[in-house]
């Protein structure tokens, strides 16, 4: 007689395999997810987790590899195939349409025949269903444009569940959720859980995946580099093995000197022009020879604070002193300015902003400075001194390959970071704004980039490092700023401050 | 009394005579850039619609022939344009650029290579033509009323239908209908072809209806004031309708004011009019007569990996 | 199930990228080109060495060649210089009239006083002031309004014609004229050309517009600065770049080269303001820019072809009645459409070969 077999898993993945051109995202993938539980997949920014579930939907097609959904083998060669096997996704970008209803984007892909009409009234219908059984309650003739994030991320699970689908990926949830949101959503997918629905939570918080999943692997490098059961582990250790290192490098930093305050903001204010509140209030000091950090969650306006700081944006309301000159809403000013007042600015995305990917190393080199000396002399760019110039920078930063005359895509991310950081830092600035300094570096050159952004901090240089890698503003910073909602909740000296305490102002629920 | 009748009645006749290949012109390119696919080549398509059917009405001598012949070349550009914005993901202003170009050349080649005319089609006589059904002296041919019909037709298929909503969503977001398990690229197809049938009804309009015979460059931009219309309209179908009037209008005042004195302006110039179209279009897309949104994935190839 | 690898073979080599791609895409572009013409019943290689002998065949024939190839050179660099801003102009056929009104109205009120040492380099700055303002308007709506410059730079063509037709009409017409044209220039006025052809000083100009062209876009802090703004708007931002007055500099420098097409037509041929002079040039250009991939040794190259072109075309509709000049526009039609909108056609069937001869 034959043994009972296990019940088969919600789904299974197989040796997945997927590159794009050079970069190799997901490298021999295989897991196992049971049907009515949550199941968490964690690691760093680039690990391949969302890469690994756009497989699983159908979004990528995977090099090699299988996926079984309940037992059985399944071809995902589009997103409606993996719906046709009950599989929903919640994108961190929301697939919702602005201008459409909540209703039409419910319907959108499953009408329920040619004409609108009969479709929408049974969505509507069937929405007030799903509202009641799940408690997920939302205005179905609202604009999408009009609601808020949390409620758009309502709309997509909605959405999901319209579908009837029984296997439900969120990609970051809370990537774009208040902390009241992000329980709320937890509370929802408990429930969730409760009616036999299989959830897979991608996420790079610690914090949600020990507070809502039951069984949590851990990616790096595009491999599963652990399984355990959520209560058998904690934080500390998936921290590790996300990072695969100790997560508090240990920084060889002489005691800080603080010199005069070479930057400084007061009642620094940033309404955008739907009359948001980016920047409330913030008042910084920024002094000559040591290193302030800015600690927060994505999205709390740091990116809006690093482009004031730079000249990129005018502020709505208060005043900045860079080196001795103001600027206010009455004289704003621009970024070629503030080069000219000693400010030098390596911008949190290196791809977006930092750099021109069609362009030349060389050319790249010079980005923000090619306006007079020494690059440009009578009206003319000075071809072989930029290219000198590079060779110069590539040989102090170690970029490899040491080819200024190399298209600027051509090189790997490190790599670019370390041209980027060279060319801000060679002109000896006076102030230093540093927008995530190691994101999607490879762990060489993160420490040889800590290492020269202490020692322009050594030798003078008032430096602002804005980061969501906690430990890497741990061990760079002297003070630590959080931001929280547009406002500095609070400062904190990195000798006494620890994760649990940054966490609680980072989310606004404590304040120092 | 009487006479005051006439002239708007003649007025409007002829209103609706210059509106009509810009009402099936714009319906057409509401489709297209509604989903996405943004048309500068209308007027290639008309052309090369118009030009195909006067020639297969002249040969063939069914004005019937000729529409049908006018809507595949129409389809044909249309399929082109498909091939290089859906498939190849090629730049789509471009694609339109090539498009009207190869068009006006194609006719002219074609046309001196089978006719001898200097690129004309011979006159066309009774039934190669559409003949008005109802007023004579107001030219009220067959495609006069499916130009009036295609305003609510195309209306009510992108506000009131499956299809419609599946069009809106893939001229916004791309993206989000295809993780709803819908394949952009034939949404998109559907789009450039519905646009190639209005395209196609337009030029057979302009060559056997409106006209007799083909002759060079004859759409004169039309195409453009369709394309004009659809941002005029604010790419919604009764609006886009309304400023086809505007500009059938304005064309038919041109004429009537050709070296009409008017007491206290002199003498209004009819470029003046006939540019009116374009200016009022510009001050539109500056702001200054409230705001035009075009679909927000409009002229963007859609591309899923990179 | 096993997910079928996708047969993705690697990047082309670059010279493959640079070279042997554009010439493919203009071999499937005068192979369709072939197909019509033996449509129309012509044996396609007779065409061809018509086309050829009536381009390159004597001394008149280059210098008509290099005449029209000065036209296309301009209208393409215009569209190229808007290109690496990252700005699509179709309007080079109304910045191209709007030169010619530019320079034949400063000839019409100065030629009688002025010596030709002096009004010549008056008329071509009138020339590229004309242009560089008609395409300052759309960059004006672009930069400040947010409007779309290709829609704003078609709708402008259509206007310089009605605007021009109505002054030819009614203003500048020539006392006495049946046509619509303005009186003669005076010989200051006029540009040096080669006897009996229309080849004049404007050759000259053009060859220096691609100079200045290369020089500013790739030696000058300011064509660093537009090609930045082109390729990353967002780095230029970063760098202290304002994108809308780099929006109006570059679209009034395309402008004003797309003017020069006046000066080549109006000073160095017609003598007088005629209309019409520009047809079809402006877009051309965009075919012109497009082959010769937005670089200035590209676009002339390209230029010298579509020149060819339109010469051996004129030559080759003369001695084969039943095929017009207009095939000439059919050709540039297919050139835009293959190296243009199609560019990526031919690329897989590349890759594959390059793929195979690698294994």
């Amino acid at each position: 007689m034959q043994a009972l077999t296990p019940a088969p898993a919600a789904i299974e993945l197989r040796g997945i395999d997927k590159s794009f051109g050079v970069v190799h995202a997901v490298r021999g993938v295989s897991l196992r997810i049971e049907p009515g539980t949550i199941t968490g997949i964690v690691g760093e920014n680039g690990a391949g987790k969302s890469t690994l579930m756009s497989i699983l939907y159908g979004l990528y097609r995977a090099d090699a590899g299988e996926i079984w959904i309940g037992g059985q083998p399944a071809e995902m060669a589009s997103p409606r195939d993996a719906i046709g096997h009950g599989i929903g996704m919640v994108h961190q970008h929301f697939m919702l349409i602005d201008t459409f209803t909540v209703l039409e984007n419910l319907v959108l892909g499953a009408e329920g025949g040619a004409l609108l009409a009969g479709g929408l009234a049974a969505a509507r219908a069937e929405l007030a269903r799903l509202a009641r059984d799940y408690g997920l309650s939302v205005d179905p003739d609202a604009r999408v444009a009009d609601l808020s994030v949390g409620e758009q991320q309502r709309v997509e699970i909605l959405k999901v569940l319209f579908r009837g689908a029984r296997i439900l990926i969120l990609d970051e949830p809370s990537a774009v959720l208040t902390p009241q949101e992000t329980d709320r959503l937890f509370d929802i997918l408990r429930t969730l859980k409760a009616r036999g629905v299989t959830i897979i939570l991608i996420t790079h918080k610690l914090r949600e995946i020990v507070a809502a999943t039951d069984r949590v692997y851990v990616m790096r490098q595009g491999k599963i580099v652990a399984e355990r059961r959520t209560r058998d582990t904690g934080s500390e250790e998936l921290a590790e093995l996300m990072v695969g290192r100790k997560v508090r490098l240990d920084l060889e930093k002489v005691p800080v000197r603080q010199g005069e305050i070479l930057l400084s903001t007061e009642h620094l204010s940033l309404v955008d022009d739907r009359g948001v509140r980016l920047l409330d209030d913030v008042g910084i000091e920024l002094r000559a020879g040591e290193i302030v950090g800015i600690a927060g969650i994505t999205g709390n306006g740091q990116s809006e604070l690093l482009q004031v700081l730079s000249g990129i944006r005018a502020p709505s309301a208060g005043r900045l002193t860079v080196c001795g000159h103001t600027i206010d809403p009455g004289h704003p000013g621009n970024p070629a300015h503030m080069r000219e007042l000693g400010l030098a600015h390596v911008p949190e995305d290196r791809l977006r902003q930092g750099l021109v990917a069609a362009f030349l190393a060389s050319e790249t080199s010079i980005l923000g400075y090619q306006d007079g000396p020494p690059f440009t002399r009578n009206y003319l760019l000075d071809g072989p001194a930029v290219g000198a110039h590079c060779a110069e920078l590539m040989e102090r930063f170690d970029v490899r390959p040491r080819s200024p005359g190399l298209r600027s895509s051509h090189f790997s991310g490190g790599n670019q970071q370390k041209l980027v950081l060279a060319r801000e830092i060679a002109r000896l600035p006076r102030v230093l704004l540093v927008g995530q300094p190691t994101r999607g570096v490879d762990i060489g050159a993160i420490e040889f980039i800590h290492r020269e952004l202490v020692k322009a901090r050594d030798s003078g240089c008032a430096m602002l490092v804005v980061s969501v890698e906690l430990d890497e503003i741990l061990s760079l910073a002297d003070r630590i700023l959080v931001m929280f909602a547009g406002r500095i909740v609070g400062e904190v000296e990195p000798g006494r401050a620890d994760e649990r305490t940054l966490g609680l102002m980072m989310t606004g629920a404590a304040a120092a | 009394m009487d006479e005051a009748f006439s002239f708007v009645f003649l007025m409007l006749a002829s209103t609706l005579r210059v509106a009509t290949p810009l009402v099936l012109c714009a319906m057409g390119g509401l489709f297209s850039e509604k989903g996405g696919i943004v048309d500068v080549g209308l007027e290639g398509k008309m052309l090369m619609a118009a030009f195909f059917a006067a020639a297969t009405s002249a040969i063939t001598g069914s004005a019937w022939a000729g529409v049908a012949a006018a809507v595949i070349a129409a389809e044909a550009l249309a399929l082109l344009h498909g091939l290089a914005c859906v498939t190849y993901r090629g730049n789509q202003v471009v694609s339109g650029v090539a498009i009207n170009i190869l068009a006006a050349g194609l006719t002219v080649v074609l046309g001196t290579a089978w006719f001898a005319r200097g690129g004309q089609t011979p006159p066309l006589v009774g039934d190669q033509r559409l003949m008005p059904i109802f007023l004579p002296e107001a030219g009220d041919n067959i495609l006069v009323y499916v130009a009036l019909l295609s305003v609510p037709f195309t209306w009510w298929i992108i506000a009131r239908t499956r299809f419609g909503l599946r069009l809106r969503a893939v001229g916004e977001m791309p993206l989000a209908v295809d993780a709803a398990g819908l394949s952009v690229a034939s949404l998109r197809y559907r789009a450039v072809l519905l646009c190639g049938l209005f395209a196609g009804l337009a030029g057979a309009y302009l060559s056997i209806g409106q006209n007799a015979g083909f002759s060079r460059d004859m759409t004169a931009g039309q195409g453009f004031i369709a394309l004009a219309a659809i941002i005029f309209g604010k790419w919604r179908a009764w609006p886009a309708f309304g400023a086809c009037l505007i500009f059938g209008l304005l064309d038919a005042v041109a004429i009537r004011l050709q070296g009409v004195r008017l007491p206290g302006l002199g003498e209004v110039p009819v470029q003046l009019i006939q540019a009116m179209p374009y200016l009022l279009t510009m001050f539109l897309l500056a702001g200054f007569i409230g705001r035009a949104v075009a679909p927000k994935a409009a002229g963007v190839p859609y591309e899923k990996e990179h | 199930m096993r997910a079928p690898r996708r047969s993705s073979a690697g990047p082309l080599p670059a010279w493959a990228e640079v070279a042997l791609l554009p010439l493919v895409n203009i071999a499937l572009a005068f192979i369709v080109v072939g197909v019509i013409v033996a449509i129309i019943g012509v044996d396609p290689f007779h065409a061809l060495r018509l086309l050829v002998v009536g381009a390159l065949g004597s001394w008149e024939s280059i210098g008509y060649t290099l005449y029209y190839a000065t036209n296309f050179t301009f209208t393409g660099l215009a569209v190229a210089v808007a290109f690496h801003a990252g700005l699509f102009n179709i309007g080079g056929e109304g910045q191209a009239y709007l030169g010619g009104l530019g320079c034949g109205l400063a000839i019409l009120a100065l030629d009688r006083w002025l010596p030709a040492w002096l009004m010549v380099p008056i008329a071509i700055a009138a020339a590229a002031l004309f242009g560089a303002a008609w395409a300052a308007v759309p960059a004006w709506l672009q930069a400040w309004r947010g409007s779309h410059i290709v829609i704003t730079t078609i709708m402008f063509n259509f206007v310089a014609s009605a605007l021009m037709v109505y002054l030819m009409v009614n203003v500048l017409i020539a006392p006495g004229s049946m046509t619509p044209q303005s009186r003669g220039f005076a010989p200051s006025g006029e540009l040096p050309a080669i006897a009996g052809l229309p080849l004049n000083l404007s050759l000259a100009l053009a060859l220096a517009c691609c100079v200045a062209v290369w020089v500013f876009l790739w030696h000058t802090p300011w064509g660093y600065a537009l090609r930045t703004m082109g390729h990353n708007p967002e780095a230029a931002v970063y760098a202290g770049t304002n994108l809308r007055r780099m929006t109006m500099l570059a679209m009034c420098f395309s402008g004003a080269l797309a003017g020069f097409v006046g000066v080549n037509e109006l000073m160095g041929v017609h003598h007088r303001i005629v209309l019409d002079f520009q047809a079809g040039y402006g877009f051309a250009g965009i075919a012109v820019a497009l082959m010769g991939r937005n670089h200035p040794l590209g676009v002339l190259l390209a230029a010298l072809l579509f020149g060819a072109l339109q010469q051996g075309g004129a030559e080759l509709a003369f001695e084969i009645p039943t095929i017009t000049r207009e095939m000439v526009v059919v050709i540039q039609g297919l050139i835009i459409l293959f190296s243009g909108a199609l560019a990526h056609l031919p690329r897989p069937w590349l890759q594959l070969l390059f793929a195979r001869r690698a294994s």
